[in-house]
């Protein structure tokens, strides 16, 4: 499990101009969970060379399986979630109005006054609200619910919005220095991530990429991903909350989850998963070895796909790393592109040096 | 049924011997190896599977036999540290069901052997703790001289009581079903079936061991041991079963609604053998007969549940009655063919 493979080259992951084409591409899509065909068409074009063992299952999730050469390869299924939380067009009021519901898990007080983008033709519009001249100081303290806003197109696209229609916050990615500020970086960081690993594959082992669906609703595409591809270990990629900034007191931060510069987050336990401790082991004694930054997510709720994956089958041994990400679920989280590379880096060494003694190994 | 006082004393050990290793879900690598050195000559074969299941197969496929699976789980509730501070103090979050009330001055054991006390932040008057409240304290004086750190596990620590009829302890939840199937186990002598023992992981977190467990087994027909609440203490829940009064079958909890097949299977050999018997309706609580019941394309699931008052508390009290006619039970159900 500690031996360093000699024919894998070292691989160092870097932010030129064609990663970042494509995560801002990726990042700019519009994937709300069930309908994630813009990612998914991102995903075929960048993986063109993997167009043999690549296709579609029942749920949507993309499949892609890059087998090794080496001799007793561990069958490791990675997964990325292509969907995003976002809205659903529900009812349409006229005059350019629409009803809308949540899908996945956004606070509703992140929506007011939030440019917003509906469909395949991304038609523009705005979560509206009550202008502040007319509002009562009673109005203000109130938080506005769902059921009273609507997404307003400006009658400019009442055409071209279906009821059904998915819409995400109308953001663009952006490098602010050494920080990302863009949507939808849960989860396309992961499939970022799962492509370059793809492409600068170890060959030591067999990568069975699952670019999931409906991560948001409940695992749901990794569940039939998992229970096709039957991997001997499962490894989920996502990005979790850093909840870093300093407390109003001066207190000590108990509960930061993450923080940013610390690396990629490495999980224990979450709501849907306690982490394999051979994996947990494997990820951490790898980054200590190769000087890479790590942080472990501090153990509480939530969940990734590794929540699915474990249960497949006969079971699954599985742990799940996340990159950082302030303000997550909201129209703009921010990531450092440190912990990106990190991440990348991270998977790549740890693969890069796994065997089968892993499974085999007493304490889990 | 022949009290046998030589039984009883081994069985007493045995839950001793159970109770008293921490093994929170996720972490059941000890408990599992203590299971694995009492049940090892007692069957044909034995393996752990990728979720730490360890499974356990006696007997093979006879005329008229079925393969079963009888799920026990081997975890507890517990505690994960989440965060050390600056002073030495752990704070952590729940494993499983555990409530705040039952954690006040509780005293907890690391699975690295380190001991601690659960200490609070100052309430208010009439408020009700949170778990975001508590703290362990494992005697550190900082960060640095603490022997826990983010992702250590605990149980809560408490020797077993044995109060005569009445035995007391952390974790009769689920070790009380434990024992009874090694018990039930080793007192098999001949059987028409094939019968995998399945010691069960990650249960208080949502069946997830029995879920793989069923899969790689693919029985034909399916029992979870458990404990089950009680309406026989003051001013208590509503219900029917009551403490020394019998295994209790399952009818629903819940998580299923027990198959009514393997329901009157238990009921007739209950009555067959003299046994006394209740049965079971859990409004709250789901079991591994949940996860079994579900695998592929469906099996007859049902639940053998051993009375136990205050459950999810470091003082579980089970009948000892109640669990030694489990064995009987249990065995009789075992020991011949199945037909459902």
């Amino acid at each position: 499990m500690a031996k360093t493979v000699e024919t894998t080259k070292k691989f160092n992951p870097k932010f030129g101009k064609k990663e970042l084409n494509l995560l801002t591409r990726l990042s700019n899509a519009l994937a709300v969970s069930g309908d994630e065909q813009e990612v998914r068409a991102i995903v075929y074009e960048e993986l063109k060379e993997f167009e043999a063992s690549m296709h579609t299952d029942a749920m949507g999730n993309v499949i892609v399986v890059r087998e090794g050469s080496g001799k007793d390869r561990v069958r490791v299924m990675l997964a990325g979630h292509m969907d995003e939380v976002g809205f659903m067009v529900t009812k349409e009021d006229g005059d350019g109005l629409f009803e809308f519901t949540i899908i996945g898990g956004i606070d509703p007080r992140q929506l007011v006054g939030k440019p917003v983008v509906i469909g395949r033709d991304h038609v523009p519009g705005v979560i509206g609200a009550k202008a502040i001249h007319l509002t009562t100081a009673a109005e203000r303290e109130q938080e506005l619910k769902v059921d009273a806003l609507r997404i307003d197109v400006g009658l400019g696209g009442t055409k071209l919005v279906k009821l059904g229609d998915r819409a995400t916050f109308d953001s663009k990615l952006a490098v602010l220095g050494p920080s990302l500020r863009g949507k939808a970086l849960d989860d396309r960081l992961g499939v970022f991530t799962i492509i370059q690993l793809l492409k600068n594959a170890p060959e030591n082992v067999d990568l069975l990429a699952a670019f999931t669906v409906q991560e948001e609703l409940g695992l749901r595409g990794a569940k039939t991903a998992a229970y096709h591809l039957n991997p001997d270990i499962g490894i989920a990629l996502d990005s979790t909350p850093a909840n870093d900034l300093p407390d109003f007191d001066g207190e000590e931060n108990t509960i930061h989850n993450t923080m940013l510069d610390s690396g990629p987050a490495i999980y224990l336990m979450d709501g849907a998963t306690i982490g394999d401790r051979r994996l947990i082991k494997w990820l951490s004694e790898t980054a200590d070895a190769e000087g890479i930054p790590w942080q472990y997510r501090q153990p509480g709720r939530g969940g990734t796909d590794a929540g699915s994956i474990h249960k497949s089958r006969a079971g699954v041994p599985s742990v799940s790393v996340s990159v950082p990400q302030r303000y997550l679920h909201s129209a703009a989280g921010l990531v450092r592109k440190d912990d990106v590379l990190n991440t990348i880096k991270l998977l790549h060494a740890a693969l890069s040096r796994l065997d089968k003694s892993i499974l085999s190994s007493q304490e889990k | 049924m022949v009290k046998n006082k030589k039984n009883s004393e081994e069985l007493i050990k045995i839950l001793e011997m159970l109770v008293e290793t921490p093994g929170p879900s996720g972490s059941e690598h000890l408990i599992r190896q203590k299971i694995q050195d009492e049940i090892r000559d007692y069957v044909d074969e034995m393996y752990t599977d990728a979720l730490g299941n360890l499974i356990a197969r006696t007997g093979s496929k006879g005329e008229g036999g079925k393969r079963v699976m009888v799920s026990a789980h081997t975890d507890e509730i517990g505690l994960m540290v989440t965060h050390v501070d600056d002073n030495g103090f752990a704070r952590f979050i729940s494993i499983g069901g555990v409530s705040p009330l039952t954690c006040l001055g509780g005293r907890v054991l690391f699975m690295n052997g380190t001991r601690g006390v659960i200490g609070i932040e100052r309430l208010a008057a009439n408020e009700q703790p949170t778990l975001a409240q508590l703290f362990i304290d494992t005697g550190a004086t900082s960060k640095e001289d603490s022997t826990v750190t983010v992702g250590d596990v605990a149980g809560f620590e408490r020797p077993l009581l044995n109060l005569g009829k009445r035995l007391v302890a952390k974790s009769m939840d689920d070790r009380a079903a434990v024992a009874v199937a090694i018990q039930a186990l080793k007192t098999i002598k001949k059987t028409a079936n094939e019968i995998y023992f399945v010691f069960s992981t990650q249960e208080e977190v949502g069946l997830r061991g029995a879920i793989t467990a069923a899969y790689g087994v693919d029985p034909e027909v399916g029992i979870a041991i458990d404990v089950t609440r009680t309406g026989d203490t003051p001013k208590g829940v509503k219900m029917a079963v009551a403490l020394g009064d019998g295994p209790a079958i399952k009818v629903r909890d819940a998580s299923f609604i027990a198959d009514p097949r393997v329901i009157d299977w238990m009921v007739n050999e209950a009555k067959a053998q003299g046994l006394p018997y209740q049965m079971e309706v859990l409004e709250a609580g789901g079991t591994d007969g949940a996860a079994i019941q579900r695998t592929r394309a469906g099996v007859p699931a049902g639940c053998l549940s051993i009375p136990c008052r205050y459950i999810h508390t470091p003082s579980e009290m089970v009948d000892l009655d109640d669990l030694e006619q489990c064995v009987v039970l249990l065995t009789g159900l075992l020991e011949k063919a199945i037909e459902l």
